[in-house]
């Protein structure tokens, strides 16, 4: 009789050989007519979800906890997952019954016809940064010129957050977000951050101004339901969430762009095409890979296997949005081949809740970029840009030149 | 065709108000969709809601033909 062994598990990188490219396994384990699983950097042995009709049904069911604090719960990150004292669950961790009227709470903030009436005042940021940057030296860091501020600059003003104190927590947000600090580093930035915005949210209880932290303490307290931990992680998950990501998308986005130069022609001879373009950036970039992350409540059949109550679910983002049964030729960034269905921004009851600001601030920035800025090129070759391992994939910085 | 929005799942992500705005808006209280036009006619509106079906991210909407 030969006793059945469990085939051997493959060790999970999610790291990319070129910022735009999936990291080699993805395919392999795409093409495996069920889930496999995979042994993450902490030993934990995970399901990866790679083909995207599975990455939809998963985000969908919520047997899938997004709660991550619970024990067993999917991290690439090290270290022990700590609880920490008094911290109240933030909405991507919340599961049923408590995510939905949370998220209802706030989502009207971020309707698109709410983030459309922002688009003169981002139009007047982009401008400001690109005329900074036109009267500049060259080359000129577009991470640090135009990526990063302007996202910043957007949420802190929607937030209520003085931009003044913008360093501050633009270098703890990237920290939080590292794949490459120690647990020690990563819950000092964490404390820190939290500790300054208990402060603003505490100031704004006694004077609620009109900005989003306001409106919320004003809206919870007529609900009388205010509760100040709540509001303070609302804050960071939105400081944090609305942060890097489109700073990332901004830098990858550009030199996306620039390597394709016909279809960034197309966008500046037809800005109606813009839209199009970047959520075709999103499918191609998908900076979120590793974001969507998920913990199995009890048993639930997916992807043709049995996921046991306990196991951790990786839906691997950038793998679904290279799945080419749902995107023909995945490795081509091709602004017309309508890319809505990609998951760059998750699915199910978590999906985004800034997705719309994000795709304006995205459209504004590379409409802008390109038409102020036509003869933009890059200053290193795409062989020198550096990824850097985090929650939110994106390059350290991005040189150009015109 | 008929639209049908389950506003009981819905996410307010907005995503079906993207698709066609001619269709669909969202509610500014709680982001849950309304439907503007639950019986589309042509071609063009049609194919917009099996699209925004196909992309809401809580399958909210749903058609009967």
């Amino acid at each position: 009789m030969t006793e059945v062994t469990d085939p051997p598990v493959a060790t999970f990188s999610p790291v990319r050989k070129c910022p735009f490219s999936p990291p080699e396994s993805y395919g392999e384990l795409r093409e495996q007519p069920t889930l496999s699983k995979v042994r993450f950097p902490n030993g934990d042995d995970v399901w990866a979800v790679t083909k995207l009709e599975d990455a939809r049904a998963a985000l969908l069911d919520t047997t899938l906890s997004s709660m991550r604090s619970y024990a067993g719960f999917p991290t690439l990150q090290t270290g022990e997952r700590v609880t920490r004292e008094g911290a109240v669950p933030t909405l991507v961790e919340m599961d049923p019954p408590m995510h939905g009227p949370a998220r209802q709470a706030v989502v009207g903030e971020f309707t698109v016809r709410r983030m459309e009436a922002l688009r003169p005042r981002i139009q007047q940021i982009v401008d400001e940064r690109i005329d900074k940057m036109l009267v500049g030296e060259q080359p000129v860091d577009l991470m640090e010129a135009l990526a990063l501020p302007v996202p910043s600059l957007v949420i802190c003003e929607q937030l209520g957050v003085p931009y003044e104190d913008h360093d501050f927590f633009q270098s703890r947000s990237t920290a939080i977000l590292s794949n490459e600090i120690t647990r020690e580093e990563r819950d000092k930035n964490f404390g820190e951050l939290q500790g300054y915005l208990y402060n603003l949210v505490v100031t704004k209880e006694e004077n609620p101004t009109d900005d989003l932290i306001g409106r919320q303490i004003v809206k919870a307290r007529e609900a009388g339901a205010y509760d100040r931990t709540a509001m303070v992680g609302m804050a960071f998950l939105l400081l944090l969430a609305g942060h890097e990501t489109t700073a990332n998308m901004i830098s990858l986005g550009t030199v996306t762009l620039l390597r394709n130069p016909e279809q960034l022609e197309a966008i500046k001879s037809d800005p109606a095409k813009t839209l199009s373009a970047v959520e075709e950036l999103l499918r191609y970039t998908t900076i979120t890979d590793t974001v969507t992350m998920r913990l199995a409540m009890a048993d639930v059949e997916l992807g043709g296997q049995t996921i046991k109550a306990g196991e951790g679910v990786a839906v691997l983002g950038f793998a679904a949005n290279t799945d080419p049964t749902a995107f023909e030729r995945p490795e081509e960034f091709d602004l017309e081949r309508g890319a809505r269905h990609h998951v760059a921004f998750g699915f199910g009851p978590h999906q985004c809740l800034g997705q719309n600001l994000a795709r304006l601030e995205l459209q504004i920035v590379f409409d802008t970029l390109f038409r102020r800025i036509p003869g933009l090129k890059l200053a290193q070759s795409v062989e020198e840009l550096r990824g850097k391992e985090a929650v939110v994939y994106g390059i350290r910085e991005l040189l150009v030149s015109w | 065709m008929k639209i049908i929005a389950d506003t009981s799942v819905c996410v307010g992500a907005g995503q079906c108000v993207l698709t066609e705005s001619a269709l669909f808006d969202q509610s500014e209280d709680d982001g849950t969709v309304i439907l503007l036009n639950p019986t589309p006619d042509g071609d063009a509106l049609q194919a917009a809601a099996r699209e925004a079906v196909h992309i809401c991210p809580s399958q909210a909407l749903s058609l009967a033909e």
